[in-house]
């Protein structure tokens, strides 16, 4: 059962526990699936194919001896590409990772295009990060930059957003990404957990979803 | 912009709930769907609406004002265009948790399903028992017609169809439902909530049709055991919004490939012979800078009957208010949330009056207020409010209520083997998705040839994958 109402949260003697959604937008082919399989898995493909039935993907991350988050991941399985994105997607984003090529200068105006799509739709106060991606390419051959760092740096500081180049095939600042926006989140805010839908008042589980809330559903055929 | 195929396995027309959750099934079954809505949102006639397009669809408000301004922020509202709940241990729970679509929803229990009985200033209104103990506590029944309750819900509880021991002696393809009230002896009062407010009945036909008695006690005990899950009614309920209903299963068939286009206007069916093989569209709405054309083929089109008016017939008309109130419906135990249904024998009517109220306990409407939509089937020509009358009568002070014609319920004319375009029903007047589930297995049969499997279903294909 997705958490609707996130941010949730727990705390133990010590220790937090607190769970957010992120959902990923930008360009096709700008590499968010890929950055999310570095975060989640630590692979990288070079040559993948569509997978199917992934509804979403968990990540844990330690911030520090006593604090754990968890990023329950939303990828846009190709709705955006027609414009026709589902407002279900965005409904209690905590976080969302924006991603453009920098090989690829139309990829960052698309980028900003979902910024503002984003701060239009989304929580009044999602933490939206800039990642500029496929960092390795430029790293090879610097005359494939597209994008210059400084720019998408001042238009990130404008905005009001976390900015990371990123490589996921290298790994490249991928974890900082994650961790960045892990340390931005409002951790402190965070009441009692409300992650499983018995705990809610009124709240229901259907069905055997219970307890299931490892990789994709069970369902990733990957 | 992204190549359109020129080749679909399937071509979906409308984003409502039953043409989703066929794009979904079909997707995750390996087809290669397209999936089309004219409207710049999911849903259709099933969506989940904000404040102010709610005044704008109705159009119940002088030009220059902005009404919904009082209401908060237009967004904190998502407001059904259908009043349906969902049964918990129905056919569409089935669905959502076979297809694991769950994961993107969260439910909450309906406080309470009520049943009025009388009329007027004498009117009372009670809980529905839904098990042999409550039915011993009910206001609705005197002491001995409890007794007889209680034994009638227990003998459902026994009851076999395959076991003609437990029919009381009853030829169950012949016999009527009214035989089998007689058998109990229950009184006339008590047989219209059975039949009204328990097998969710919306007329009284069902009493005299030889062989019914099966479907009737079947439909019992759909009732007992889905409020046996959580506990106060039958019915859960998607915060947000029934409109969450159709995203959901949307996102189940993007994630296995499906392709989604809404604004995207159909401009012709194109055919071969008598066959439909693809369609001509035009992508980007009314006020949309960049259009596209295109035109793409596939071996069958679903639909809803919108899209095709030349070959779907009305077979009646639904009539509906929806109320913005800022109190729990009187009689309900301050419910956050509740079915009530009149019983059509109790307002003289033939067909029973449906309210459905939901409130911010489920995210779709800010703190203080409740949303009640009242409905039933239209019986006259005109005066449609007057039939509602008793229905609103139970809503005390009313903020503001929507009401516009009596809109038209359509059913295919041909089931489409013809020409392969398979086209659903409009959302009927119950008050549950049991009819959509049907409709959905009925169209996937048509259209394949196969009986739909909900259970498992995407156990089976990632194993086969
Ligand atoms: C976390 C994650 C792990 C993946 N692991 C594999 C893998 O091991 N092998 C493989 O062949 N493909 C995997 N994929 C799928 C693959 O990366 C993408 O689906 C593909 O590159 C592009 O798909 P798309 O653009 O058609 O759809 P997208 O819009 O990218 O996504 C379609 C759906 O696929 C799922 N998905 C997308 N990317 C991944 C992904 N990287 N891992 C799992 N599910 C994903 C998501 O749930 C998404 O809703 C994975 C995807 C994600 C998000
Ligand atoms: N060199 C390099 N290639 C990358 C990187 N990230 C992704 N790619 C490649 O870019 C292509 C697209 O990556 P995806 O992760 O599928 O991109 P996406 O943004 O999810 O694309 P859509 O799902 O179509 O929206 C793949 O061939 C990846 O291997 C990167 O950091 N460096
Ligand atoms: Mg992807």
């Amino acid at each position: 059962m997705a958490s609707r109402a996130g941010p949730a949260a727990g705390r133990g003697m010590n220790t937090r526990f607190a769970q957010f959604k992120l959902v990923l937008l930008g360009e096709s082919a700008v590499g968010k699936s890929s950055i999310v399989l570095r975060f989640v898995k630590d692979q990288f493909d070079s040559y993948r194919e569509s997978t199917i039935g992934a509804a979403f993907l968990t990540q844990t991350i330690s911030l520090d001896e006593n604090t754990t988050v968890k990023f329950e991941i939303w990828d846009t399985a190709g709705q955006e590409r027609y414009k026709s994105l589902a407002p279900m997607y965005y409904r209690n984003a905590n976080c969302a990772v924006v991603v453009y090529d920098i090989t690829q200068s139309a990829s960052l105006d698309k980028a900003k295009a979902w910024v503002k799509e984003l701060q239009r739709q989304a929580n009044e106060n999602i933490i939206i990060a800039l990642a500029g991606n496929k960092l390795d390419l430029v790293n090879e051959q610097p005359d494939k930059r597209a994008v210059p760092t400084a720019e998408a740096e001042a238009y990130a500081n404008e905005a009001g957003l976390l900015f990371f180049e990123t490589s996921a095939k290298t790994a490249e600042n991928v974890q900082e990404l994650f961790t960045a926006i892990a340390k931005k989140l409002p951790l402190d805010q965070v009441g009692p957990r409300h992650t499983r839908p018995g705990q809610r008042p009124g709240g229901v589980s259907l069905g055997p979803a219970e307890g299931r809330d490892t990789q994709a559903g069970g369902a990733c055929s990957c | 912009m992204e190549e359109i195929s020129p080749k679909y396995d399937v071509i979906v027309l409308g984003t409502g709930l039953t043409e989703c959750i066929l794009s979904g099934v079909l997707s995750v079954k390996g087809k290669k769907v397209l999936h089309i809505d004219r409207n710049d949102h999911y849903g259709g006639e099933a969506a989940s609406v904000n404040i102010e397009a709610l005044f704008k669809t109705y159009g119940n408000y002088t030009k220059g004002e902005e009404p919904w301004k009082k209401y908060g922020r237009a967004n904190d509202w998502n407001i059904d265009l259908v009043p349906k709940l969902l049964m918990s241990s129905g056919q569409l729970t089935n669905i959502l948790v076979s297809t694991d679509v769950t994961r993107y929803l969260e439910f909450k229990q309906v406080a309470g399903s009520f049943v009025q009985q009388g009329t007027g200033p004498k009117a009372t209104v009670a809980k529905v028992p839904s098990d042999a103990g409550e039915a011993l506590k009910s206001p609705l029944m005197g002491i001995f017609e409890k007794r007889r309750m209680k034994s009638f819900i227990e003998w459902v509880g026994t009851f076999d169809l395959k076991d003609p021991s437990t029919h009381k002696g009853l030829d169950m393809s012949r016999n009527t439902m009214k035989e089998v009230y007689d058998k109990f002896g229950l009184e006339a009062g008590t047989r219209d909530f059975i039949g009204h407010a328990m097998a969710l009945y919306l007329d009284d036909s069902y009493v005299d049709t030889p062989g019914k008695a099966p479907d009737a006690i079947e439909r019992i005990r759909l009732y007992g055991n889905s409020v046996a899950r959580y506990g106060k009614s039958p019915y859960i309920y998607p915060l947000y919004g029934l409109g969450e209903l159709p995203q959901g299963f949307a996102r189940l068939s993007a994630i296995y490939g499906g392709t989604y286009m809404l604004n995207t206007s159909v401009d012709e069916v194109l055919h071969e012979g008598s066959k439909a093989v693809g369609i001509k569209a035009t992508m980007g709405g009314a006020d949309s800078p960049e259009k596209i054309q295109f035109e793409t083929k596939a071996d069958m089109i679903l639909g809803d009957p919108s899209y095709f008016p030349g070959k779907v017939k009305v077979v009646g008309h639904v009539l509906k208010a929806i109320c913005i109130l800022k109190h729990p419906l009187a009689g309900t135990n301050d419910s956050d949330s509740c079915q009530l249904i009149i019983p059509q024998s109790q307002v003289g009517r033939k067909n029973d009056i449906y309210i459905a109220c939901v409130s911010s306990a489920h995210n779709v409407c800010p703190k203080g207020y409740y949303i009640a939509i009242v409905s039933t089937i239209a019986e006259t020509t005109s005066n449609h409010h007057l039939e509602l009358q008793p229905g609103l009568d139970r809503l005390g002070k009313i903020e503001e209520q929507f009401m516009g014609a009596p809109i038209p319920l359509y059913e295919p004319i041909d089931d489409g083997r013809a020409d392969n375009i398979f086209i659903s029903k409009s959302y009927d007047a119950t008050s549950h998705f049991e009819t959509t589930t049907d409709d959905v297995k009925d169209i996937y049969y048509r259209a394949t040839g196969e009986e739909l499997k909900v259970e498992g279903l995407r156990d089976v294909q990632v194993a086969e994958q």
